[in-house]
């Protein structure tokens, strides 16, 4: 599939040059963009295809109450700058109080901008989540930014292909972020460098459309260029009717052609792995790479175990970082924050699951606990389906939609010491705050974490 | 972009793996809407103690490496977020290369942008350079690109690969937007070809 998009895509591929591949969607946001657009200013140039592009507000945004005015001067510059940029250059763009606004990797999907066997870039390296509808889609520089503005294509080298197979059945209580984190923690956050990840499998084709973003959006986590999973009829379920999606008779034809985009029986991939879904168990990091996981029922690693001096070394920096001794059961561990958001998990289905959980139950006292919709859409609909009654009647905060605590540009932050269950996607050093230590998570382990106190086996939890 | 030819620097080793783009510049600095001014904030959370004093366990701040222009790191540097304000970082520094036996793609890609030299060599290699760093006070490489070589004191050299177009464009400095541009008439057809 990575192939026939790559083919359908090259503007010029010529054997002594880098290819020059055409770029259908390109999304902006505030932070990677300034420099991009000074960058054309500078040289004169114009944005080739404004129409193709589609801008958001996300990562720096307050989730507080709308009407409040922004504090930090520097992000509200930074998010003037792109209101002026996307003005001066006639591009769309969803600004914090649109109705549409939410985390770029969020309102694609649900817009239909994101559409199979497209190519879609941002400058966000968790990109990769749009593969879950059959495109290519990858996070790039703000050099590349630049590129893309200006030709509407990028300077591409050709992927490897990796196809990672999930079969079997989910037990009870095992999400699509486990699925994911297991893949990491086999592969390391290195064993996709240099290749696109397809997944494949009867347990990935069980999966919703939002669930296989969870998958996908993570591809990067283990160091993929893109994660990808082929159009079926979930996909052309989820996309008929949305805004940008095409109508009609229109969309008959796009679907007899999204059909020709599974790669072909017999297709050979340059690496392969085969994990069972019935093996995999709810998942939780424990140091600070997404690598650095384990089963809920398993102990924190000593690093006497480790494989590799390198490995021995990085392990005993986490655990010191982390501050968590070898051998400590992993349901022994007590967290202070909770944060239930991120272009990871904050889709109405995550909401769902969270809220589930925590329906007539408690957040423990010694914890703070929050929710962040993907979108003003989700939260919409989660206000719809009395969701954030259930969230506040059990004491977590509810608000507005962004990237948030994920990586804590806005004043959402762990601080130092502080220990969190965050359904988000990486827990490196200082990610959510400075000092800030995060364990990695499913939304439904993030509640019940929230009500015990500390991590628990979702599967056991009563 | 500035062109990337020879370079003979100092060498700092950073005996981590896996160090992702939040240590190279942690999030709190990517609000700002200019290219520069992030040099000061390189590694900052492990660079500065809680006060802002130099923290003197982190390898940077320890004088004998004060003037280095070459970061010998573990495996798979720089992965993590797509910002290229890490690249920005290292080379607003002073660093014109880094040296590892591998590095995530997006970094990679973004490195080359910036007329920042990204060099795989064996884990071994590094290993022995990385040794060689710490026990030679004032300790020296010289990169070569043309030759596609790292060249120690004692005459050893470590040859790496780069790609034809990579190479090209730091050695001549090149701009890839403008060299893009002058196939326009192909993005044209390409454009006129399918629905786009």
């Amino acid at each position: 599939m990575y192939e026939k998009i790559w083919e359908a895509h090259l503007v010029r591929a010529s054997a002594d040059e880098v290819p020059i591949l055409y770029i259908d969607t390109h999304l902006v946001h505030e932070v990677t963009s300034p420099q991009a657009f000074e960058g054309l200013r500078l040289n004169n140039r114009k944005v080739r295809r404004p129409d193709l592009t589609f801008a958001t507000m996300d990562h720096n945004v307050p989730t507080m109450d709308r009407a409040l005015p922004i504090t930090d001067l520097i992000a509200a510059k930074q998010m003037e700058t792109l209101a002026e940029n996307c003005a001066e250059f006639d591009i769309p763009l969803y600004d914090i109080d649109s109705p549409e606004q939410g985390i770029v990797h969020v309102i694609g999907p649900e817009l239909g901008i994101t559409q199979p066997g497209t190519t879609i870039v941002c400058g966000d390296s968790h990109t990769s989540t749009h593969g879950a509808l059959g495109a290519l889609a990858f996070g790039i520089g703000t050099s590349e930014i630049e590129h893309v503005l200006a030709t509407q294509c990028l300077l591409q080298q050709k992927s490897e292909t990796f196809e990672i197979r999930i079969d079997g059945t989910l037990p009870y209580g095992v999400t699509a972020k486990d699925i994911i984190l297991a893949i990491i923690g086999h592969i390391g956050i290195d064993g996709g460098n240099g290749a696109v990840v397809e997944y494949t499998g009867s347990a990935i084709r069980a999966l919703s459309i939002e669930e296989r973003m969870t998958v996908c959006n993570m591809s990067i986590e283990a160091g993929a260029r893109a994660g990808m999973i082929a159009p079926d009829d979930s996909t052309y379920e989820y996309i008929a009717g949305k805004r940008f999606a095409p109508k009609d008779e229109n969309f008959d034809a796009a679907v007899e052609n999204w059909k020709q985009l599974p790669t072909d029986d017999g297709a050979t991939y340059d690496r392969t792995l085969q994990l069972n879904a019935a093996d995999i168990a709810p998942q939780v990091t424990w140091g600070t790479n997404p690598g650095m996981v384990t089963d809920v029922t398993g102990r924190v690693p000593d690093p006497s175990d480790m494989a590799t001096v390198d490995e021995k070394t990085a392990t005993e920096h986490a655990l010191e970082y982390m501050d968590l001794q070898p051998g400590t059961p992993i349901t022994d561990i007590p967290v202070d924050r909770v944060f239930i958001g991120s272009c990871t998990n904050s889709r109405i289905s995550d909401l769902r699951a969270a809220a589930e959980v925590a329906k007539g139950r408690k957040v423990a006292e010694s914890v703070s606990a929050m929710v962040v919709p993907g979108s003003q859409a989700v939260k919409r609909q989660a206000e719809a389906e009395g969701l954030d009654k259930v969230f506040r009647e059990a004491g977590f905060e509810w608000r507005e939609a962004g990237c948030s605590m994920c990586l804590g540009m806005n004043p959402d932050t762990l601080s130092p010491g502080q220990r969190c269950a965050s359904t988000s996607n990486r827990n490196f050093e200082g990610r959510q705050g400075k000092g800030g230590r995060t364990h990695l998570v499913s939304p439904q382990m993030a509640a019940a974490t929230a009500v015990t106190g500390h991590f628990v086996d979702i599967r056991k939890f009563q | 972009m500035e062109a990337f030819k020879e370079h003979v620097g100092f060498v700092v080793p950073l005996d981590r793996i896996n160090v992702d783009t939040d240590q190279i510049i942690p999030k709190q600095f990517l609000k700002r809407i200019e290219r520069t001014g992030f040099g000061e904030f390189l590694f900052n959370d492990w660079r500065y103690l809680e006060n802002g004093a130099p923290n003197p366990e982190f390898v940077l701040n320890d004088p004998r490496y004060a003037n280095a222009s070459i970061l010998i790191a573990g495996a798979n540097f720089g992965c993590g977020s797509s910002r290229e304000h890490a690249p920005w970082a290292l080379q607003q520094y002073g660093f014109k290369a880094i040296l590892a036996p591998s590095f995530a793609d997006i970094f990679r890609n973004n490195c080359y942008k910036n007329g920042i030299l990204p060099i795989a060599l064996p884990a071994e290699v590094i290993t022995s350079l990385s040794q060689e760093a710490q026990d030679i006070e004032g300790y020296q490489l010289m990169i070569d690109l043309e030759a596609q070589s790292v060249i120690c004191p004692d005459g050893t050299a470590h040859t790496f690969e780069i790609g034809d177009f990579e190479k090209d464009c730091l050695l001549n400095g090149l701009d890839e937007i403008g060299w893009t541009l002058q196939y326009e008439a192909d993005i044209a057809a390409f454009e006129n070809r399918g629905s786009v």
